[in-house]
C-alpha cells in the first residue's frame, strides 16, 4: 500500500469503517510509516478530544411543542386544512441536493471512489441491525432462547470457552434489576457470535457480542427496528449489540451499567 | 382508504418514527445555519416537509431521511439570503468560505498536540470550517452516522464522504492548533 492510497484510508481505518481484511493492510502500513503514523496518531488525538466535549445541542422546547402542535393530531379532530400547510417543494432529488456546492473535491473524491468500492467493510449497520432482530426474534419463538442456561455469571462465561474466536464479558446485573438467564450461539452475518440473555421483569434483552476489527471505542447508539430496540457500543475490540423490547431508556440504562461494570472491573 | 395528511395512524407512526430525532436535526442545524433562531426555523420546516412526504419514505433509516430533507431545508435558506457576510472566527467576515478548500496537512507540525478544549470553543472552530467539510464533518463526529448513511443523507458517493471528511480533519487542526499559538 502506498502513502497515497493510505492518506484517505487511514481516515476510515480511525473511524472503523474498514472491513478486517482492509484494517491489516492499512494497519499495517501506518506501522511501515513514520508519516502515516504521524497522521493517523494526529487523527486519534483529535477524536479523543472532540469525544470529551458534549458538541450536541439539545432542541428547545418550546420548538418542540410549535412542531408537536403542527403535526396532525393522534386523535383525529379536525382536518388540517390546506390553506394552513406551508407550501412544499418537491421531493429532495439527488440532483439538487448536490447543486449548489463547491465541487472543489472531486478530483481527490473521484480517486477515492475507485478505493471505496473495494474496501468499506460491506457489514454496514442496517444490514447487521436487521439480522440482529432477526436472530432476537428467533431466540424468542423458537424455544431456544438459551444454551446454557444459569443465572451465574461463573457458568455462563466459560460455557463460551472453545464455541467463539471471543470471550464475551458476561457480567451479572441482578442487582441493578438485569437478571441473567445464560448464554447462547447464534449466527450473524454468516458467523457464530455469542449471546448473553438478561431479562428484565418479562422482557427479554439479548446482548450480542462480536470480534471488531477496530479497537476504538465507539459511543452508544440507538435504534429502533420492526418495533425493538438496539443498543449498540464498541469498546476494547468488541461490538455489542443489546435488543429489546423494553423502552428505549431502559435499556440504555441496561447499557450504562453493563458499560460501567465492564470499566469497573478492568 | 388512501392515506391523507389528516390520517391519525399515519400521524402516530410519523410521531414515533421521526420525534425521537429531533435534537439530532436541531444539532445538525445548529452547526448548517451556525444561528439558533434560523436552526428552529429549518427543524420545523424540516419536519413538515418530512410528514408531507412520509409516504414516500422507504425506512429502516429514518435519521439520515431526515437529515437530507433538513440540508434542503437549510440550502434553501442560504440561497435566499446568499451574499450575506457569515460570521467567523477570523476578523474577516466570510473569511471561512474564502479560506482554500485544501490546506495541505503539511502545514500542521506533526506530533503537535491538541490542547483539549470546552465544547463552545471546539464548536466555534468547526463553525469556521467551509461548507460542505462542515457538514461532512458534523454528520461524522456529531450526528455519528455512518460513510454510508453520510453518503445517503448528502447524496453524494462514499467516495467523497472520503475526502471531504479527511480534509475536514485537516483544516480543523490547522485551525485548533492556530488558536493555541494565539492563546497559549
Amino acid at each position: 500500500m502506498t502513502c497515497d492510497e493510505a492518506e484517505i484510508l487511514i481516515h476510515a481505518l480511525a473511524d472503523g469503517e474498514l472491513d478486517a481484511g482492509h484494517a491489516r493492510e492499512v494497519e499495517a502500513h501506518v506501522a511501515s510509516c513514520p508519516r502515516c503514523a504521524a497522521e493517523f496518531a494526529a487523527i486519534r488525538q483529535m477524536k479523543q478530544a472532540l469525544a470529551t466535549a458534549d458538541l450536541t445541542f439539545k432542541a428547545p422546547a418550546a420548538l418542540r411543542e410549535r412542531i408537536e402542535a403542527a403535526l396532525p393530531p393522534v386523535q383525529p379532530l379536525q382536518p388540517l386544512q390546506p390553506s394552513n400547510v406551508t407550501p412544499l417543494a418537491a421531493p429532495p432529488s439527488r440532483r439538487s441536493l448536490l447543486r449548489g456546492f463547491a465541487l472543489g473535491s472531486a478530483v481527490s473524491a473521484l480517486a477515492a471512489t475507485g478505493l471505496v468500492a473495494i474496501v468499506l467493510r460491506n457489514d454496514d449497520q442496517q444490514r447487521i441491525e436487521a439480522e440482529i432482530v432477526s436472530a432476537h426474534l428467533r431466540s424468542l419463538q423458537a424455544g431456544h432462547l438459551t444454551d446454557v442456561i444459569s443465572t451465574d455469571q461463573h457458568t455462563v462465561k466459560p460455557w463460551f470457552n472453545g464455541k467463539l474466536d471471543v470471550a464475551p464479558p458476561v457480567i451479572d446485573l441482578t442487582a441493578e434489576g438485569f437478571t441473567l438467564v445464560g448464554g447462547r450461539l447464534d449466527y450473524v452475518d454468516a458467523r457464530a457470535i455469542g449471546a448473553v440473555v438478561y431479562r428484565r421483569r418479562q422482557h427479554v434483552i439479548n446482548l450480542f457480542v462480536a470480534q471488531t476489527s477496530s479497537t476504538e471505542r465507539r459511543a452508544a447508539r440507538l435504534d429502533a427496528l420492526q418495533g425493538f430496540n438496539i443498543r449498540s457500543w464498541r469498546d476494547r475490540g468488541l461490538s455489542y449489540w443489546a435488543v429489546s423490547d423494553i423502552n428505549t431508556d431502559e435499556l440504555n440504562e441496561f447499557g450504562e451499567r453493563f458499560e460501567r461494570a465492564m470499566s469497573g472491573s478492568s | 382508504m388512501t392515506p391523507s395528511q389528516d390520517d391519525p395512524e399515519r400521524a402516530r407512526r410519523f410521531r414515533e418514527a421521526a420525534l425521537p430525532y429531533l435534537d439530532d436535526v436541531y444539532t445538525l442545524a445548529r452547526y448548517l445555519l451556525r444561528n439558533p433562531a434560523d436552526a428552529e426555523d429549518a427543524v420545523q420546516e424540516c419536519y413538515l416537509r418530512a410528514l408531507k412526504h412520509f409516504d414516500t419514505y422507504r425506512g429502516p433509516q429514518m435519521k439520515p431521511w431526515l437529515f437530507a430533507i433538513l440540508r434542503n431545508v437549510c440550502h434553501a435558506e442560504f440561497a435566499r439570503r446568499a451574499g450575506a457576510p457569515v460570521k467567523a472566527l477570523d476578523e474577516t467576515p466570510g473569511a471561512a468560505e474564502q479560506a482554500p478548500l485544501w490546506q495541505e496537512s503539511a502545514e500542521t507540525p506533526e506530533g503537535a498536540v491538541l490542547r483539549e478544549r470546552d465544547a463552545s470553543a471546539i464548536q466555534r472552530l468547526i463553525d469556521t470550517l467551509a461548507e460542505p467539510f462542515r457538514e461532512t464533518f458534523v454528520l461524522r463526529e456529531i450526528n455519528d452516522l455512518s460513510y454510508r448513511e453520510i453518503a445517503e443523507a448528502a447524496g453524494v458517493p462514499v467516495g467523497t464522504v472520503m475526502s471531504r471528511l479527511a480534509r475536514a480533519r485537516a483544516m480543523l487542526r490547522t485551525a485548533w492548533l492556530a488558536q493555541e499559538e494565539t492563546k497559549p
